[in-house]
């Protein structure tokens, strides 16, 4: 056998695609609040350097031709939020230093008069600057004063990072509650598949009403699609029943004619051969008849079995009916039915199909019994089965033995003189295992005779 | 007896008005369920012969209205459907026996023997010879102050005898009248059941007598 690859799972792969939509909607989450957060560090830093770099600038002043810097304090406060973070600053006259660290790279500016910023590496170290200039006129000369201010992004950086940590979480949170939506989602949609499936494979087998159940819209076609299925189905069952029964019909008909005119014919003729050709003739009638009968009775058993409704059965007034509607057929033979019933058992089952299968099994004991024997009908309860024993004092089964007498058309070698289709048991048989019973078949034990027995369980 | 056969197949109805004239019944057919409600409406029968499957409608509906009318003339329905699917059904709306075609008419005239003998009890057409009386409908022969249950074949052969008395009746016939056509029995058989009959027969004026190589009469006073 080659293996097969797992049927695909709606609920699998709806899921699978929920959980892919979220972790990328997690991680463009991530990217953006963590992008945002990292802006909006920067700006803060730069607004608080460019405050820093104002109010230096504003405290230079110029006084008889100098340029004298007094660096409020408030300048360093701004900064000083941050422990570990150092703050370097550098002020120039047209570019030569005036005061603090020499070294300082200012930001690039550019013509406009505002602030500019940059990150800069120095002494090893990145460092955020801000320098801003202004025009001063220092003893009749113009000259300009930049300030620079610089502090390194350690605070920053950890607080970059505590943004990061907090932004992964949410990313994952996000991701683990979608992921948990994704995952009922699949469930629910799954859910109203199986509600449907439920709804066609609960039902009973003979049970062709559409299906009503509550479905999404998205499987309306699904259950208009299975409706009319069910709609053709019971069709072709319908059809079917009304065709066997027409057959039988049509077959039985002009038989019961020929051997009708045939057995009159009979009453008439006086000489021999045309006696016996005519009893012939009603033989292969009879036989003919009997097949086309059980052929149409063993396909009618073969589709109520299929579409079985159970209802509980009494057998007790059911064997008893069978018993005294043949008690005419064995009298044509002398012979006696007993029937006798210990309790009144009753089973779960299609009343119609036991009927036709114990009158099979009783039709056998009268046929094949000899005349003025007596055929005994047994009904008693054992354990949890009802068994019903049809006892006869025929030729019983051939001593090659009885098995494979319940496939279709065998017949026991011993049988031959007698007409019969050899449907008979495969009827009883076929109806004993839609019920969960069993038709055994045996001789008598220490006595010429059959014995057959069907067994089903007790309701 | 009287019998209503309502059957729609012309050729089928012929032949079993045929075997019903011969057995002594009178018969009247309808071709459909009106028909038989004329004849119904005007005559009583003894018992009616129902077909299921008529061209103006279903038997049983026919039955079933019978019934709702208060007429119970006993009913054997005849029926060429499947007995799965048909059986129930004919016996739930009131008739009294159903027998699938094709049929055997022995089996038709014990149906009909055994509905008669449940719904009426009593006999309406005992045939007398001499001190001996035959009730075909009980199975019983009255000797005197003995009264006799025949056994089945007994009664059979009896009726045979009974419709013809004094006339010779040819040991085939016979067979072919208590035996089944599958049924592989020698002309002796008959012998058994002659003999039984000579001896519920005995002490009495009438007597099955023996014509040597042609048959048996019986002989009336």
């Amino acid at each position: 056998m080659t293996a097969r690859a797992a049927p695909l799972s709606i609920r699998r792969r709806l899921t699978l695609q929920l959980l892919t939509g979220a972790a990328v909607m997690a991680l463009v989450l991530f990217l953006i609040v963590y992008g945002f957060a990292r802006q909006i560090g920067v700006e803060s830093q730069d607004r608080i350097l460019a405050a820093a770099a104002t109010s230096i600038l504003d405290a230079t002043t110029v006084q008889s031709g100098e340029v004298r810097v007094d660096i409020p304090y408030s300048a360093f406060t701004m900064l000083d939020n941050a422990v570990d973070d150092r703050v370097f600053y550098r002020i120039t006259q047209d570019g030569i230093g005036l005061t603090g660290y020499d070294d300082l790279p200012a930001a690039r500016q550019d013509a406009g008069s505002g602030a500019a910023f940059d990150t800069v590496s120095y002494r090893g170290e990145a460092l955020r600057v801000a320098t801003l200039s202004r025009r001063v006129s220092v003893g009749g000369t113009p000259a300009r004063i930049a300030v620079t201010v610089g502090q390194t992004q350690d605070t920053q950086a950890e607080m970059l990072a505590r943004i990061l940590r907090m932004t992964m979480l949410i990313g994952l949170g996000f991701f683990a509650a979608s992921a948990l939506l994704a995952v009922l989602a699949g469930r629910s949609t799954a859910a109203s598949l199986r509600r449907l499936a439920g709804s066609v494979s609960r039902r009973g087998p003979a049970d062709l009403r559409p299906v009503v159940a509550e479905v999404p819209q998205e499987m309306q076609p699904l259950v208009r699609s299975l409706n009319s299925l069910i709609a053709r189905l019971s069709g072709a069952l319908n059809r079917t029943e009304d065709f066997i029964a027409e057959a039988a019909h049509r077959v039985r008909t002009p038989l019961a004619t020929v051997r009708a005119h045939a057995d009159n014919t009979l009453r008439r003729v006086d000489k021999e051969e045309n006696r016996a050709a005519l009893r012939e003739m009603i033989r292969a009638i009879d036989e003919s008849s009997r097949a086309a009968g059980q052929l149409l009775d063993h396909a009618m058993v073969s589709l109520r079995a299929d579409q079985m409704e159970l209802t509980p059965v009494r057998l007790r007034p059911l064997v008893l009916e069978l018993v005294d509607r043949l008690r005419p057929v064995a009298e044509l033979k002398d012979m006696d039915l007993h029937f006798e019933a210990t309790g009144d058992p009753e089973i779960m089952g299609d009343a119609i199909l036991i009927q036709n299968a114990v009158r099979n099994i009783l039709d056998n004991a009268i046929k094949y019994a000899p005349s003025e024997s007596p055929v005994d009908v047994r009904l008693v309860v054992s354990g949890d089965r009802a068994r019903l024993t049809v006892r006869d004092r025929g030729r019983g089964f051939p001593p090659t033995g009885s098995e494979g007498l319940t496939g279709r058309f065998a017949r026991g070698d011993n049988a031959a003189d007698i007409v019969g289709s050899g449907l008979g048991l495969t009827i009883a048989d076929e109806v004993a295992r839609a019920h969960h019973g069993q038709l055994s078949i045996a001789n008598n034990e220490g006595g010429p005779g059959a014995c057959v027995q069907l067994s089903f369980p007790l309701r | 007896m009287r019998f209503l056969l309502v059957e729609d197949n012309a050729q089928l109805a012929a032949a079993v008005l045929d075997r019903l004239s011969l057995d002594g019944h009178v018969v009247d057919l309808a071709g459909n369920l009106g028909m038989a409600e004329e004849f119904i409406s005007t005559t009583d029968y003894d018992l009616i012969l129902l077909d299921i499957m008529l061209p103006d409608g279903d038997g049983r509906d026919f039955l079933n209205a019978q019934r709702a009318q208060g007429r119970d003339t006993p009913v054997i329905v005849l029926t060429a459907r499947s007995e799965v699917s048909d059986r129930v059904g004919a016996l739930d709306m009131g008739a009294d026996d159903y027998i699938p075609k094709p049929f055997d008419f022995a089996e038709l005239e014990a149906r009909c023997r055994a509905v008669l003998r449940r719904r009426t009890g009593t006999a309406t057409n005992v045939k007398r010879f001499g001190s001996v009386a035959f009730d075909p409908l009980a199975g019983t022969l009255t000797k005197g102050d003995t009264v006799i249950a025949l056994r089945n074949r007994e009664l059979r052969l009896l009726e045979v005898f009974f419709a013809a008395p004094g006339q010779i009746i040819p040991k085939p016939k016979l067979v072919d009248r208590l035996f089944s056509y599958d049924e592989d029995v020698s002309e002796n058989a008959i012998e058994v059941y002659v003999g039984r009959l000579r001896k519920h027969l005995d002490g009495s004026d009438v007597a099955i007598v023996t014509v040597r190589g042609l048959g048996y009469r019986l002989q009336v006073p």
